[in-house]
Formats: C-alpha cells, structure tokens, sequence
C-alpha cells in the first residue's frame, strides 16, 4: 500500500509539464525564463533526469527505503528533512482534535438521541451546520472572536497549551458535526434492538440502558471512520495552520504548492499514506478490541 | 354437612389481574388501539398463552404488562394490578422495581435479545446488581453459574464467559430465560420464546418452561404457534386484530373451539391432519374444492427421473480456518410429479445442497444431472438455456424482489420465451395471478406494499411462469402466519396437480415436510441420515437422530387426554 | 353540469395542495435559497446593486447600511454585489468537480465492481491509495503540477473527492450483486449483461443523485479552501474563497468582509445538504 504510493509521487514527479530541469532553475532563480543547454545539462546530472526512467524509478524507491524522499526544487534541501521538521505539530493538533471531536459527538450524542425535544432539534441542526460550513471560516470567526475581541486566547498560540485550544476546537468543529450525525443516527437505531428491551425489562434506567448497552454499538461506525477522520483532520490542520499562523506542515505545504515545489508536496502524499495505513491497523485492533464477532466470521 | 360434601379446592389468589386492558397509539383522530378490551387473571403454577397472529395485538399486550409499550402508547385499563399493587399510573421508578423482580420477561431470538457485545455471564447477573441483590463480586460469580446450571446449559462456567453468538441457539435462549428469572419473579412472560429455534433446542425450552411452572411461578406464553403452546397452557386465549377472540380452558379450546376463526387457526397447523388435506378454508383460494391425494397416477417407480444428485461434496473454511464440509456425500433422486422433503437443523447443509442442485454453487465432488443430462458439470453458458426449467421460491421473497419493479413487471420478466405478442404475455400473467389467487389490482404495486402470503403467492406466480419442471422451495412458509402458510401449502398442492411440477421441499419444520412430502430426506451436518416414503420415515424411523426429532416435534394435542411426552410416539398421527 | 366540471378541476389542485402541505418546510427553504443563488449565477445583473469592480475609494471599507447592503472592501467595492459575482464561479467549480469527481469514481467503481477478481483488486488498490491521501492533499498535488488557476481548481477538486465516490459507487455495486433479486434473476437465465443493465446499475445508482447533491456543496467548499490558501483563482476575481482569503486581513474592523461571504457559502452548501438528505431519506423510505 504504502509502495502504491510511492510509485504515484514518482509518477507525479514525472507528470509535470514542461521540463523538470527548467521548472528548477525557476523556481530557484524565482523568475520564468529559458536557461542555456549548459545550465540544463548540469541540473539534469546533478539529479539524475537523463536517466531512463525505470532506473530512475529504483533509485527513489531505494531513496525512499532509506529515508531520503528527494529534494526540494526550491530550498535544495532533503525532503524528509523539511518535513520532519515540521510535521510534528500539525500530527499533534489533528490527534488532538480527532479526541476532541469524539468527545463532543458522544456527549451531545448521550443527550440527545432518542429523544425529541427542541434541545434535540436545535443539536442537531448546529451539528449539520459545523460539518457543512468551511472549516477556515469558522476558525476565523473564532479567533476573532474569542482571541482577539474577547481576548480569552492569546492570538498566536505557538506550542504553549493554552494556545493550543482554540486551533483545536476550531479543527475539531467540523468533524465532531460529521461524527455527531454518525453515532446519532447508529445510537437511535440500537435503540430499538430487542437487546434494549430485554435490558429495561430487568428493570435498567434509561440512561443505564444508553450509557452501558447502546453506546458501545453506536460508537462502532466511528471507529470505522476514524482513519478516515484523520485524513480530513490533516485536510483541515492545513488551513487552520494557516488561519492561526502556527508552526506546521501546513505553512510549508502552501508555499512549496504555490511555488511548484513538487517533492515536499509529493514527499508528504507519501507520509500521509503510510500514516493512514498505520492508523487503519491501529483502528482494525481497536475495533476488534471493542466488537469480539469479527473474529469469529 | 362438611363431611358429605367435597370441600371446593381454594383457588391460589390471583396474582395479575387484567381487565379491560387497552392499548392504542397516536392522539385524536389519529389514534389507534392495537389491543381492544382483553382481559384475564394469572395465577401461580398456571401457564396462560395468548395466541394469535401478526398484528393480533398480543406483543402489545404483554409488553404492556411490565409498562413496556412504548413511549407513545396509551394503556388504559379498569383494573391492571399485580398482586396488591396497582400498575395503572406507576411512576418509571416504581416500574423499574417490579421489573426483574417480580415480572420476568423473555423475548424471542435470543442473538438479538441479548447484548451481543457482553458476555452472557454478564447479561444475567446485570438483573442481580440493578436490583441490589448482590453483595460481592463473588457471590455474583456463584449466583450467574447456579441460574445457568438451573436453565441446564452445560459448562456454565464457561459459557458465562462467552459471547452470545458462540452459544447454540438453544443454550442462549435457556440463558436468556436465566436472565429473566435471575430474581426469582413470580411471573414468567415469554414472547415467541422458541421461534428461530430448531426443533430439538425448542423441545428444551419448553421443557425448561414447563419446569419453571412447575416450580410455582406463573407463565405467560406469547405464540403464533399453536403446537407449541398446545403443551404446556392451561387457559388460552386467542386473538384477532386487536379483539379477543375466543378464551377458555385450553382442553376445551383444542378439542371443540367455538369460534370460526380459532377452528380455522386450528385446521391450519399441518401436525395431526392427513397428508396432503387442506389446510385453509376453501373460500381463500380461487380454485375449486379439496384436493386429494394424487391416487390416480402412475406408480412411483416407473416416473422419470428429473433430478439426480450423486455423492455431493461443498466445502468451507470454516472460523478456525479448517474446510469442512457443509454438504458430504448426498446423494438423492427426485422423481417427476412428485414432492421430495429435506429435513434437517440449522446447519444440516440442506439450503447449501439446494444452491447446489440449482448450480448455483459448483460442488467440489460429485454431480447433479437434471432430466437425464448433465448440469453441474456444464459451463454457465451452455446451462443458462435449460434454466427455466428450474424454479425457486425463498423463504423471504422481498429480498429476491428488484424493490423497483412492480409485480406486474416482475412476473412478465420471467415468462417463458415463446410468449411471443405482447398481449399473449398480459394474458399469461393474468392466468398466473388467477392460478396463485391474487386479484389483478396487485399488478401495479411493488412488493413493499404487499402482505408477506401476497409476495409469497408472486414468488409462486414468477416461479410457475416459466414452466419448470421442478421448484426447489427453500423454507417457504417458514416466515409466514399460521393460516397464510396454510394458503401456501394448498396453494402448492393444488399446483402440483394440476400445473404439473415437482417440489424440492426445504424446511426445518417437520410437520410441513410431513403433509406436504411423497418421500423425506433427513439430513444432518451434511449427510442424510434416513430417507424413504414419508410415512415410513415417520412412523418407523430407522436413526436416532430421525427418532429425537420426532419425538421434539411439537404436537397439537387435539385431545388433550393424551398429554404425556412418553406417549407421543405411540400416538402416530395425533 | 356544474359540480362535475368543480370536481374535475379541484382534484388535481388537492392533488397538488396534498403535496405542498406534506413538503417539508425546511426543503422548501432550501430549494429558494438555492434558486436564489442559481439566479446570481446565471444571471447577476439582475440582482447585484453595484458593478462589481467599480472602485471608489472614499467609501472604502464601510459597513453594511442601506447603500451598500454588505458593506464594502478595501478598494470600495461593493460587497453584496461581488458575492452575487461571485456566485456564478463557485458554483461553476463546484458542478465542475462534482460532474469530473462522479465521471471518475463511476469509471472506477463500476468497473472495479462487475470485474472481479484480478482487475478488481488492482483498480481497488489504486482507488484505495489515493483515499488514504487527505482530499485537500491531493488537491494540492493537482496545483503543486499544473499551478494554480480555474481549470486546476476544478480538477484538483474533482480529483480530490473522487476516491471516496468511487470506494462507495463500488461498494453499492458490490452489495446489489450480492441480493436475492439478482440472484432470482440467474435462476431465470438470464445473461449476466442482461442482469447488470436491468438490475444492478438502476439499483446502484439510485442514490447517486443525493449524493451529487451534497457532493456539489462540499466541492464548493473545497475550491473556496484551496482559494482562501491563495491556490485559486487570482483577483480581482470575485470567487466565494478569494473572497475570504482577502477578508481575512480586515476581519478585525471589518467583519463583514469575511462573515458574509462565508455565510454566503455555508448557506449554499447547506441548503443543498439538507435537499440531498432529504432526497436520501426519501429513497430509503421508498425502499
């Protein structure tokens, strides 16, 4: 899996139009221009473009096994360097906010399923409305708002963890909306499972029944969808990085995309993937932690 | 004076008393009652069964003996007590102190009914420790394993550590009622305890409820299934649309009912009625009068062969990873004209067989020639030509329904093809709804909007269409009521002779496989331990397994004289 | 005479008033707004107050009043007449997408679906790859190769949420095959082409249309992140995300700059969620 990805940021490598040594000189020299055949020699040695193409296939997959991702048309540094150094916080506010998220989606989720009053309804539409709205937006509303007009949070954050908070609410928002709908919709079917039943009639309070029957069930497709969550969180750390001007992937992922610098954003496509794939198994464990049938299909 | 006169036995006091009990939902006009007016009085050591079909409103009723009925159910009743105490208007509180504890309650299908992600030992002893009947957790541990022992699941320490699903059907239903009787309630309700159940397992769980009355408690037993509570009631009551319809000793009830409707529900159970007699009343189906047995055909013998199974063999990678065989080594013939029954338990490998005969699974040994020529063994494509020779019918025909098509459409899709003319195929599919008696105001409608005897009849419509020589029915009234399956089964006899068609008859019930069979296959993990004409099978069954099945076969004692299991084996055909 | 021509003629409006009072009110909503907003698109100078890129300095940065319901920019310019501008281009890039993202995940998925075996597996392989990727990720792939403008908007969205169309178009596909009816369809005899083109695509597809729906909203959104991260479109243009981007810098003394238009966008990605449940909820009641 994480090899399939591999070979797609090398194919993105070699898909870019016009040429690769031309692109660089570019981007280096950050005007447009036509370089001397000279010029263009010298970078085509320097990473090897003359090559055919197969062999330079083996050489980044071999990179790549030793931990060297290529190198960045624009800084002229190792990949896997720029993005070791940041990708720390950005991993750190999307975890974060993945159990924030979940932690929203099954407070308001024990309160309100099942139930029909108008605190329900009005949950609900503020859930579907932070899952549709741009995630940017709303974390510039708060940061106005609670940064700077109210000035509760300091307005750059850094790596303090008070500074934390605000960028991962914001982030968490969206997806705790996503999740919400989920596991309520999941926790209002259970609801009506024969087990339920068989569990009142022992004579178990409502709230019993949600909190040490139903939930347990409900949580299950969430747990599916966390690897997914993730990815959209990393989608989302992208901008809100940006909205906050914090330290991250982010800031580097924008700027190396406006300036074409195609390794970064390639080296980190390869990252993203084999962070999904470890978090896909880390889901599978954990779902089968919770739900023993799977073992037994 | 005293001596002379037989002292009146006193009669327990009445521990539930219902009267006037009504159930209904919605407000306004939009209201509805789904129980109208039942009423009974329960007392210990007495089992009463309310009897009825889909949508008769007996659910409701027990559901509103424990304040269960829903949150938007209006219960009204003029008297509704237990005991002393009064249950018309208790607060959720004062509910959840008699739940458990002095009412027990046992649903059906104990996969769903019990959590599936908690440990069965756990299921049980939550009644303990809700009611705060526990003060240890050892003494929880010693109470869970003594329920279970009581129930008589075996290896009740280990099974309390299990999850449900790896319990057999039996033993998570005996857990269930564990569950139930965990503090000793002085009633017992039990709604369609033994459905899904194979029929050894449902002999147990009648057993074990029959104990459980014996123990003092009163029972209440919730069932469509008149056989199974033929056995153990005491008073019956019986139920239509709400509205009680007949109540009374259940001795009097099965001997000499009074009202129609139980007659007819009594009439429709396939055990103790001569083979190949009519179950439903004769006014359902359009075609005329009783049919009989088919006497005036040719010998069994000499009629062709259709279909030829020879040493079958399908295996699977079962959970632990090993193959094992599903199907091992059948080998069987049906004839043309006749109707061959395969009995057998969950497990028996008889609907992996059947997929099988219909190739829709390739064996992995052995081989089944259809009308003399080979048809497992033939690639796809030159078999899809003959197909329309071989029909089935599911047990729930929705799920064999493309949910956008109408019936109309449904039936003209799977006629033969020499229909040529559009108006010879709206003919046809006119004839094929007169034939299963549906009326011509279904053709527009989807199966969602019909009732399961209506989609069980166009299942039969489509399955005759294409005129097959033979119809594999895998379990198809399994799913149905009482008297809708009685309709079916006419509905297949009277097919039989006079479309012409052979059966392969699927089920698990062997009552129906009785009534409707010429000749029975008995199967078992995927062998077929017996096999003969039916009567032979069932009157003199050569294989200890044949013979437990049969003797767990629940019987509708008509005359209840004859109660005791040890003589059901003698009765023959009750 | 009379009574039967009065009945004629009232039974189709019952009809039809039978239907208007079962709607639901908040659908009946969304479908205005979302005709609201299809009227800025296709046809803005109806409704726009200003010319969009009239610059006037001396009433720069003003907030909403009766001359200027939105307020106005830096440069002066109107800003409820940009966001009705801006409406016809995001809601290009969006049906855009959304038409490349489905095209995409149908090829994918349905192919993968009816081939089975080998082919399945390598076509799953490639669609699971690119899932694993976060959308905006990939989205920044598309840009980072063909640089930023309209055209690369469109596809990086439209390549960005395709992995997710196609991981369910194939999964419906797969569960259809799986059914009784197609199942009852072979035991009649039917070719499996017979049984794919009557049987397995309709019902498969059948959702398809809800989720087109939400998937336009949510491909908006998309295209206003990648234009708030200054990928998109460049200005003067009017474009929802350039718009917020932009608004981003005044947003303390001028809210209005970044409130309205991403209310503008909320609005319309919402009100088309809320049809494509609606449409959702209604197939499943159908069923």
């Amino acid at each position: 899996m994480v090899w399939a990805a591999a070979t797609f940021a090398f194919v993105i490598q070699c898909v870019l139009p016009g040429d690769r040594a031309q692109i660089i000189i570019n981007v280096t020299s950050g005007n447009v221009g036509l370089a001397s055949s000279a010029e263009l020699a010298a970078i085509n040695a320097k990473y090897g473009f003359d090559q055919p193409l197969a062999i330079q296939y083996g050489k980044y997959i071999s990179g790549i096994l030793h931990g060297d991702l290529g190198e960045s048309y624009q800084q002229h540094r190792p990949v896997a360097g720029i993005i070791a150094e940041q990708i720390g916080p950005t991993i750190g506010l999307a975890v974060t906010a993945l159990l924030f998220a979940w932690i929203i989606a099954i407070l308001t989720t024990l309160f309100i399923a099942g139930r029909d009053n108008i605190w329900a309804k009005l949950l609900n539409d503020t859930q579907v409305f932070f899952a549709t709205a741009p995630p940017y937006w709303l974390a510039t509303i708060l940061l106005v708002v609670f940064a700077v007009k109210l000035r509760i949070f300091p307005v750059i954050g850094g790596s303090s963890p008070v500074g934390l908070i605000l960028p991962t609410v914001a982030l968490a928002l969206e997806l705790s909306g996503f999740f919400g709908q989920v596991v309520q919709n999941e926790f209002t079917r259970v609801l009506e499972q024969p087990f339920v039943t068989s569990a009142r009639a022992r004579g178990m309070s409502e709230f019993g029944v949600r909190l040490r029957h139903v939930l347990r069930h409900a949580a299950l497709p969430g747990i599916t969808l966390s690897g997914w969550a993730l990815g959209k969180l990393l989608s989302g750390a992208i901008l809100i990085e940006v909205v906050f001007a914090r330290q991250g992937l982010g800031g580097v992922l924008v700027a190396a995309t406006s300036s074409r610098d195609v390794p970064i954003v390639s080296g980190a496509v390869l990252i993203s993937a084999g962070l999904f794939v470890l978090v896909s198994l880390i889901v599978d464990l954990t779902y089968r932690v919770v739900d023993p049938r799977i073992n037994l299909t | 004076m005293s001596q002379g006169r037989p002292q009146p036995v006193p009669q327990p006091p009445d521990l539930l008393t219902v009267d006037s009990l009504r159930v209904s939902f919605g407000r306004g006009i939009h209201e509805k009652a789904v129980v109208r007016n039942i009423s009974f009085s329960l007392q210990p050591g007495r089992c009463l069964a309310i009897v009825g079909e889909s949508g008769s409103g007996k659910s409701v009723t027990a559901r509103a003996l424990i304040g269960l009925a829903g949150r938007y159910a209006n219960v009204h009743a003029r008297q509704l007590s237990l005991g002393g105490t009064d249950l018309m208007g208790l607060s959720d509180r004062a509910w959840r102190r008699i739940r458990g504890n002095e009412i027990g309650f046992v649903l059906q299908d104990a996969l769903v009914s019990l959590d599936p992600l908690r440990r069965v030992g756990k299921e049980i002893g939550e009644c303990l420790l809700l009611h705060g009947a526990v003060s240890s957790r050892e003494e929880l541990a010693q109470r869970v394993i003594a329920l279970l022992k009581l129930v008589g699941v075996p290896a009740p320490e280990i099974k309390a550590e299990q999850l449900p699903h790896q319990l057999s059907g039996g033993q998570r239903q005996r857990a269930l009622i564990a569950s139930a009787l965990a503090l000793d309630p002085r009633i017992l309700i039990a709604d369609e305890p033994t459905t899904a159940l194979d029929v050894t397992a449902q002999a147990h769980v009648l057993s074990l409820l029959e104990e459980t009355k014996a123990r003092g408690k009163a029972l209440i037993l919730i069932s469509h299934d008149l056989a199974v509570v033929s056995r153990a009631a005491d008073e019956v009551i019986v139920m239509r649309g709400g509205d009680v319809v007949e109540r009374g000793n259940a001795v009097q009830i099965f001997k000499d009912p009074r009202h129609r409707y139980t007659q007819q529900l009594l009439d429709a159970v396939p055990s103790g009625r001569p083979r190949g007699s009519r179950l439903s009343p004769s006014t359902i189906l359009r075609s005329p009068a009783r049919h009989t047995q088919p006497a005036a055909q040719s010998p069994p013998k000499s009629r062709p062969i259709l279909l030829e199974a020879t040493s079958l063999v399908k295996r699977f990678k079962g959970p632990d990873g090993t193959l094992q065989a599903a199907v091992d080594g059948v080998s069987f013939e049906l004839r043309s004209g006749e109707t061959l029954g395969i009995v057998g338990e969950s497990g028996s490998g008889k609907s992996t067989m059947a997929r099988m005969v219909l190739a829709l699974e390739d064996p992995d040994e052995g081989a089944v020639q259809f009308a003399g020529r080979p048809w497992t063994a033939l690639a796809e494509r030159e078999r899809r030509g003959r197909r329309r020779s071989l029909s089935i019918i599911y047990q729930d025909p929705l799920g064999s329904f493309d949910p956008r098509w109408t019936v109309g459409r449904i039936i003209t899709d799977s006629l033969s093809s020499d229909v040529e003319t559009r108006r010879k195929r709206q003919e046809r599919v006119l004839e094929l709804l007169d034939l299963v008696g549906l009326s011509e105001a279904l053709l527009d409608r989807r199966p969602l909007e019909l009732s399961g005897g209506q989609r069980q009849r166009v299942a039969i419509a489509r399955a005759i269409a294409p005129n097959p020589a033979v119809i594999v029915c895998d379990e198809p009234v399994s799913a149905l009521d009482v008297s809708i399956q009685a309709q079916v089964l006419d509905l297949l006899g009277y097919l039989k002779d006079h479309v012409g068609v052979s059966y392969l008859f699927i089920s698990h019930d062997l009552s129906v496989v009785r009534h409707i069979s010429d000749r029975v296959i008995v199967m078992r993990r995927g062998r077929i331990v017996d096999s003969g004409a039916t009567e032979e099978i069932f009157r003199n069954p050569q294989s200890e397994y044949t013979k437990s099945l049969i003797a767990a076969m629940p019987r509708l004692v008509r005359d209840h004289q004859i109660r005791h299991p040890a003589t059901i084996l003698e009765e023959g055909i009750a | 005479m009379s009574m039967f021509a009065e009945a004629t003629v009232s039974r189709p409006l019952k009809e039809v008033l039978a239907i208007v009072r079962h709607f639901p009110f908040r659908v009946a909503a969304c479908l205005i707004i979302i005709g609201l907003f299809a009227l800025a698109a296709l046809a803005p100078k109806v409704l726009q107050t200003h010319d969009p890129l009239a610059i006037d300095l001396r009433s720069s940065l003003q907030s909403p009043s009766f001359d200027h319901w939105f307020g106005t920019d830096q440069l002066g310019r109107d800003l409820y007449s940009r966001v009705v501008e801006g409406a016809g281009q995001s809601l290009a890039i969006g049906l855009g997408a959304t038409a490349l993202s489905m095209s995409i995940a149908i090829v994918f998925g349905v192919a993968a679906a009816l081939s089975g075996g080998v082919c399945d597996s390598v076509l799953s392989r490639i669609v699971d790859v690119l899932f694993a990727i976060p959308t905006l990720l990939l989205a920044l792939v598309v840009v980072s190769v063909f640089g930023p403008s309209v055209l690369t908007e469109v596809i990086a969205v439209g390549i960005g949420t395709a992995p997710g169309y196609a991981r369910m178009i194939r999964g419906q596909m797969l569960a259809v095959k799986e059914t009784g009816y197609v199942e009852a369809a072979k035991v009649l005899g039917h070719p499996f082409s017979r049984i794919v083109r009557r049987h397995i695509l309709p019902n498969a597809m059948n959702p398809l249309t809800a989720m087109m729906t939400i998937g336009v909203g949510q491909a908006i959104i998309w295209a206003s992140g990648l234009a708030f991260l200054g990928l998109g479109v460049a200005p003067p243009a009017a474009e929802w995300g350039a718009l917020l981007n932009a608004g981003r810098n005044y947003v303390i003394y001028a809210w209005w700059l970044e409130i309205i238009p991403g209310l503008a966008v909320t609005a319309f990605a919402l009100s088309l969620t809320i049809i494509g449940r609606h449409l959702q909820d209604r197939l499943e009641g159908k069923k």
